[in-house]
């Protein structure tokens, strides 16, 4: 007889190995898949290790991918806490883009030191504005938060598509559809060869490590992620929580549109998000939405992604690998939060009494 | 604790942009002709090679290169933004490329932008043209082919074959390339034709299977009874089949998806280009060019016509080997655009800039 029983209590070491039990399981089973493909898992793992973090360009893609990737997975990790399904950072990245492509455009002359900073904050603005939306029709209407931040993905790459083909089209691209170049006064400085958004994205992971934390709103938003009831009965005002909350996610979220625009891209396009808005909502997941992990898993995850990459030309593999990589880990991980939750036992004992009650308790 | 592990992956993380930093290989040498042997070629594709259009034409060019004992590595679905640089500079850095064609119009401020910092690579770039020459860089070359030629003897097929004198035409963007091609073909239609008009509608993409179909249906329900495309998929083949009408296809043959009801199609043979310009590299004679060559070439071609009268196939024979001995010249007056406007005075022949920045469209185009 299997019986399933709800673990009390597992100790962080247990969880941790547990977790690290399922990454194993899930390269283990990636590996399967890859040599079901005619192809040495060995190699193709070793390719991509060694194109994502040994060789030094390789590294500098690997950040590259990783500042989106922490900034956004900050974003949405805001909204999970407080079961607030934002599943439209890719969106509020697009928004974010165009707030900084908008401050460019109007104010082209202003000094990098007050340019940047201008950039940043509108573009928090904008994306907050498009995060406002689902939250208003949430708490308004009840309207559901994953649909229509999913939908508002797809609008603000035609916001994009409208801007790139009318009002901010450049000349210089005969005709193609394309917004002018920044100039060299809105762009990034590098550091140690990356874009300083590496530097946004870690004081950014602070912020909201102690926001989540050690602040008043922080606790509300676990309350009412928790339960909404108990954060009623405590006489937290809801409708405020939730308004804030999201905004400050879809804020974060374009600060990451931003970045990549003025550090990475020099201008904004309809491509530019790549899928991280997607990718960060498994990032954030597996991270348990702690922002320190959130920094380790979104780097792991960028060098999964470079990697992936480097091995399509060198091993003529099918960068499509990295997405049964990742969905094959994600899978994984999840699921083993049910062994964390729960015991499975094989006897052919009788119940006692207490298993009877924890049954009942499932 | 917590604490801790921040100020741990802090600290891995500046070193390894550190890292990154010190060892940023700087190149400063000068181009110099490569032996056949220590050639590595990367090619930068905007779709899938399996799209059997635009991608899949410049991956036969990849492989004749192959067959010729080059060696060579692609990658695919290559972003026109600044993912296509990374991935340019990964095929240098972490494949060893030596040589890089990249294939879409939209690729080309990127190739810019890597070609200057690394002067001992070539580059080619395909469909920029003048564009991508103005930057003058020593490395840089660009290469088209003149496939307006071949749109015009498809032009001819279509304005033998129609019966209702409207000619349905899917076209991608409203840019220099597609418009010549729409309107060399419209030239065709009514060399043979001159009551036939061509509808014209754009859906913005290269590569849309949805909108190209709905945008066929939509010229079809017009009375349209031919369609012709410039756009990447097979999508406007098969909603014309599904009606019983004739198509024309580009790129690529595709008769074996609508083996009844497909006549023709305008290719490119892009290997006739990579052959040449490796070749160069090898024997040391390349520059940068703007290489933009037709029919006579062997640059681009008409498929094999089916599915229309011998006359027809007659009359195409006939236009083709007129170009290819240049007494046929397309773009020759007189010539109005759809307003009315003489554009090209009688007895005059289009200057091959003007006609590589066209945006004007001739008399027969109804463009919606």
């Amino acid at each position: 007889m299997i019986k399933i029983v709800k673990q009390n209590e597992v100790s962080k070491k247990q969880s941790i190995l547990i977790m690290l039990g399922a990454i194993a399981i899930a390269f283990v089973i990636s590996g399967i898949v890859i040599a079901a493909f005619g192809k040495n898992p060995f190699q193709v793992f070793a390719g991509m290790v060694q194109g994502a973090l040994l060789k030094p360009y390789g590294i500098k893609q690997t950040l590259n991918k990783a500042i989106p990737l922490v900034v956004l997975s900050l974003g949405v990790s805001i909204a999970f806490k407080m079961k607030f399904w934002n599943i439209g950072a890719e969106g509020q990245f697009y928004f974010g883009a165009i707030g900084a492509t908008f401050c460019v455009t109007y104010f082209p002359n202003l000094p990098a030191y007050i340019l940047l900073p201008l950039m940043m904050v509108v573009a928090m603005l904008f994306a907050g504005i498009y995060a406002l939306i689902p939250a208003l029709l949430k708490v308004r209407f009840g309207a559901s938060e994953t649909l229509v931040t999913l939908m508002l993905n797809y609008i603000a790459v035609i916001f994009v598509d409208v801007l790139q083909s009318g009002v901010w089209k450049s000349a210089d691209y005969m005709g193609r559809n394309h917004v002018a170049k920044y100039p060299e006064n809105a762009l990034l400085p590098k550091l140690f060869g990356v874009h300083i958004g590496w530097i946004f994205a870690l004081i950014l992971a602070v912020i909201v490590y102690i926001l989540l934390k050690k602040t008043k709103l922080g606790y509300e938003i676990s309350v009412l992620g928790e339960n909404e009831r108990t954060a009623r009965y405590a006489g937290m005002n809801v409708t405020k929580i939730v308004i804030l909350a999201a905004v400050l996610s879809g804020g974060i979220c374009g600060i990451a549109g931003m970045l990549q625009a003025t550090g990475y891209e020099g201008t904004m396009t309809d491509t530019m998000s790549g899928g991280f808005g997607f990718t960060a909502i498994i990032t954030a997941w597996l991270a348990n939405l702690s922002a320190p992990i959130i920094i380790v898993v979104s780097f792991l995850f960028a060098a999964l992604l470079r990697g992936s990459e480097a091995i399509e030309s060198s091993m003529k593999m099918s960068p499509a690998i990295a997405e049964i990589i990742q969905g094959i880990i994600l899978f994984c991980v999840l699921g083993s939060h049910f062994f964390t939750n729960y015991k499975v036992i094989i006897s052919k004992r009788v119940k006692t009494s207490a298993e009877k009650g924890a049954e009942k308790n499932d | 604790m917590k604490k801790k592990i921040l100020a741990i992956i802090v600290a891995v993380l500046m070193m390894a942009t550190l890292f990154a930093a010190c060892n940023g290989s700087e190149n400063s040498g000068e181009l110099k002709p490569i032996a056949k042997e220590d050639m590595k070629i990367g090619f930068l594709y905007i779709g899938d090679i399996g799209d059997m259009g635009y991608s899949f034409a410049h991956d036969q060019g990849r492989l004749a290169l192959e067959e010729a004992g080059y060696e060579t590595v692609y990658v695919e679905n290559v972003p026109e933004s600044s993912d296509c640089a990374s991935r340019i500079r990964d095929l240098i850095e972490n494949d060893g490329c030596n040589v890089i064609y990249a294939t879409s119009y939209g690729h080309w401020p990127y190739v810019v932008e890597v070609a200057k910092e690394y002067p001992d690579v070539y580059f080619g770039h395909a469909t920029a043209g003048s564009e991508i020459l103005a930057e003058n860089l020593p490395n840089v070359t660009t290469y088209m082919g003149a496939v307006y030629e071949s749109r015009y003897l498809a032009g001819i097929a279509a304005g033998l074959e129609t019966k209702t004198n409207k000619i349905g035409y899917v076209a991608a963007m409203a840019l220099p390339e597609v418009v010549r091609g729409c309107n060399a073909f419209t030239l065709g239609v009514r060399s043979v034709n001159p009551e036939a008009t061509v509808e014209v509608i754009y859906i913005n993409s290269w590569y849309d299977p949805t909108a190209e179909s709905a945008a066929a249906t939509t010229l079809m329900d017009n009375g349209c009874d031919i369609m012709a495309q410039h756009c990447d998929s097979t999508a406007p083949q098969t909603a014309a089949a599904d009606r019983g009408l004739k198509s024309i296809g580009y790129n690529s043959p595709t008769a074996s998806f609508n083996p009844t009801s497909y006549m023709t199609a305008p290719l490119f043979h892009w290997d006739v280009f990579y052959l040449n310009d490796v070749n160069s590299i090898v024997d040391g004679t390349w520059a940068p060019r703007n290489y933009w060559e037709g029919l006579d070439a062997g640059m681009v071609d008409l498929d094999e016509c089916i599915n229309m009268a011998d006359s027809t196939k007659a009359a195409i024979e006939e236009a083709r080997a007129k170009i290819v001995d240049g007494s046929l010249y397309i773009f020759s007056g007189e010539i109005k655009d759809n307003k009315g406007e003489v554009k090209v005075a009688a007895g005059e022949k289009m200057a091959a800039e003007d006609i590589w920045g066209m945006m004007w469209n001739v008399e027969g185009v109804i463009a919606g």
